[in-house]
């Protein structure tokens, strides 16, 4: 029987020649990945053994460097953790960066894998091919005890890309448009392909990936392509895997057509992405005290990238805060190697460690009551990034950097205009 | 009325895509359980912990749990929640609720079938749904018997303790989550 991508993983992961939709099956998992808040309540102290050490992965990032002492004791509970179970995927402060972002770049989201996190967010490694999502923390604590979980196959819904990204046209714009268009993906998995897949780089790929969760679809995945491969002989060369591939007769929930060459950037106003995202070319006037450009969705290397091109030789805007998260140290390593810190910094933007931070709204910029802010970050629930009364509006990070330059949320097109 | 699939209480009632960050603001994130439960729907309905009689159920519409890992359902659990019974749930959150013991019923139109303050007497195995107030019997999906199983059992901790696989320590709040 011809399979989509998800179900020829969980098929694999569980034993079973196929699996069908609403079939309940059990998955030996490859890699289980714990985060510092889970060892906030959590009973990973009392864990006696773990099933298999080589395929567990401990990374800090949600708070940290740690802004409280409650923070703190939970990087002594994952050091002794670590310790205890001889865990070599160790990635402490130094090492760390976001969850999703080090495990895609120290190569342990593989094709045909099946990973998981207590991390919503965690479906960023879809964009490589990988049956990952986030599941809650006793889940994980189950896994890493039994190195199984269970899943219930999920209908998919097939996105078919035609024609060719735009170069101003980020991953965020993409996924904003699917949002606003068609709504939810609740219980479904999205799978992507289609001829316009190849203009699609790997970075907006795993932005797509990662808010798939934002929809409510329990994993967005995409193909083992040339550019999949091309990402992973640099990460994990050496490495053999599985691609895992829709075969061509699958059958899907439903087939959705969309012309790359026709999207333009896209704004999300506050609350939600599901059926709340409008073109920024339509967008009233909405001016803005803070911009801010990280987390796992639009911290990487070449978000921060088309931010310094956007800023250089610029200044950030009387009155608004420019805050860049790299989403890894590796990340900040890179930006800093290839001149885009100093030329953010330059511009007057505040470039942080490499943290979860300001995007769930619990340290390194979070928002005053009555602030408006535009992100390029992962979620724009009200109450998301600080106060429940600041106003928070999400965009890609080309949209942020010209936002942040003008005061409103901009064009980079404007910004010939505004400078004339 | 000892199992935890059988219970009976008040119902509140919510609308759709309630999302995890109005249940649990990431600022209470740093906060005991106790504390954070304090701080449920802060924005949207503000002192709504302090209204909570042990036993009430909540009632939500459709994609119920949008959003992040954390930990919702354990404090719904500390505020005495008896029951979530939603149209449809964001599969996250559901097996958060299913994990901490808290029964998570499907029941499609069910803002038609309750209002806010009903008394509901629910049997989750049986898949039965009494609006007490109203004196009307609905037939919902049951729980499947591997969720009512580990819901039987006190969830997912108990199920792991006894198989050996924690140490076990006097009962205190469990989990985590992220945003």
């Amino acid at each position: 029987m011809p399979d989509t991508i998800i179900e020829k993983i969980l098929a694999r992961s569980s034993g079973m020649s196929e699996v069908r939709p609403g079939q309940i099956v059990t998955s030996d998992v490859d890699m289980t990945v714990v985060i510092d808040v889970q060892f906030a309540h959590d009973r990973l102290g009392d864990v006696r053994a773990v099933h298999d050490p080589d395929k567990i992965a401990v990374v800090l990032d949600h708070a940290v460097p740690a802004p409280t002492p409650r923070d703190a004791e939970h990087g002594t509970k994952a050091r002794d953790f670590v310790a205890k179970h001889d865990i070599d995927r160790f990635y402490d402060v130094g090492r760390h960066g976001i969850v999703h972002q080090v495990i895609a770049e120290q190569g342990l989201v593989l094709p045909g894998t099946v990973v998981c996190c207590t991390d919503s967010h965690t479906c960023a490694g879809g964009a490589l091919n990988s049956a990952a999502r986030g599941l809650g923390p006793l889940e994980i604590l189950q896994m890493i005890c039994t190195g199984q979980t269970w899943y219930r196959v999920p209908p998919t819904i097939r996105y078919e890309l035609t024609g060719a990204k735009p170069a101003h046209v980020n991953g965020k714009d993409i996924f904003l448009a699917i949002a606003g268009a068609y709504g939810d993906a609740t219980d479904h998995a999205l799978e992507f392909g289609g001829p316009g897949l190849a203009s699609v780089p790997m970075s907006d790929r795993r932005t797509i990936a990662t808010q798939g969760a934002e929809i409510g679809a329990d994993f967005t995945l995409f193909p083992c392509d040339d550019l999949t491969e091309a990402f992973l002989a640099e990460v994990a060369p050496d490495t053999t895997y599985v691609p895992s591939n829709a075969d061509a007769d699958a059958e899907y929930a439903d087939v959705r057509t969309i012309d790359l060459s026709t999207i333009e950037p896209m704004v999300a106003l506050p609350g939600t992405v599901i059926n709340n995202a409008v073109p920024l070319s339509r967008l009233e006037s909405v001016t803005i005290d803070q911009a801010f450009i990280g987390s796992c969705a639009n911290g990487q290397l070449a978000d921060l990238e088309v931010a310094a091109r956007i800023v250089a030789g610029r200044r950030v805007a009387p009155g608004v805060r420019l805050i860049v998260t790299p989403a890894s140290q590796q990340v900040y390593l890179d930006a800093v190697r290839l001149g885009y810190v100093a030329t953010l910094v330059e511009a007057g933007a505040v470039v942080t460690n490499s943290t979860c931070g300001a995007c769930f709204g619990y340290h390194m910029g979070v928002l005053a009551p009555g602030e408006v802010c535009v992100t390029s970050s992962t979620r724009n629930f009200r109450g998301r990034m600080g106060s429940t009364e600041a106003h928070v509006y999400m965009g890609s990070p080309a949209t942020v950097a010209a936002s942040a330059l003008i005061g409103r949320i901009a064009s980079p097109d404007e910004l010939a205009e505004v400078a004339a | 009325m000892t199992s935890p699939l059988r219970v009976r209480g008040r119902a509140w009632v919510f609308g759709d895509e309630i999302n995890t960050d109005d249940m649990y603001p990431g600022f209470a994130m740093k906060l005991p359980v106790p504390e954070a439960a304090q701080h449920m729907f802060d924005a949207t309905r503000p002192g709504w912990p302090r209204l909570v009689e042990p036993g009430d159920i909540v009632v939500a519409g459709r994609n119920f749990g949008l959003g992040s890992s954390r930990a919702c359902a354990e404090l719904f659990v500390h505020l005495g929640i008896s029951c979530l019974i939603a149209e449809q749930y964001n599969s996250l959150f559901h097996r958060n609720a299913l994990n901490y013991g808290l029964p998570a019923l499907v029941v499609p139109m069910a803002r038609q079938l309750i209002d806010e303050g009903d008394v509901l007497a629910v049997d989750a195995a049986a898949g039965l749904l009494r609006n007490e107030t109203r004196g009307v019997d609905h037939q919902v999906e049951p729980l499947p018997e591997f969720v009512t199983e580990l819901i039987e059992g006190g969830g997912l901790i108990s199920r792991l303790e006894a198989g050996g696989y924690l140490d076990r320590v006097d009962a205190t709040s469990t989990t985590g989550g992220k945003s």
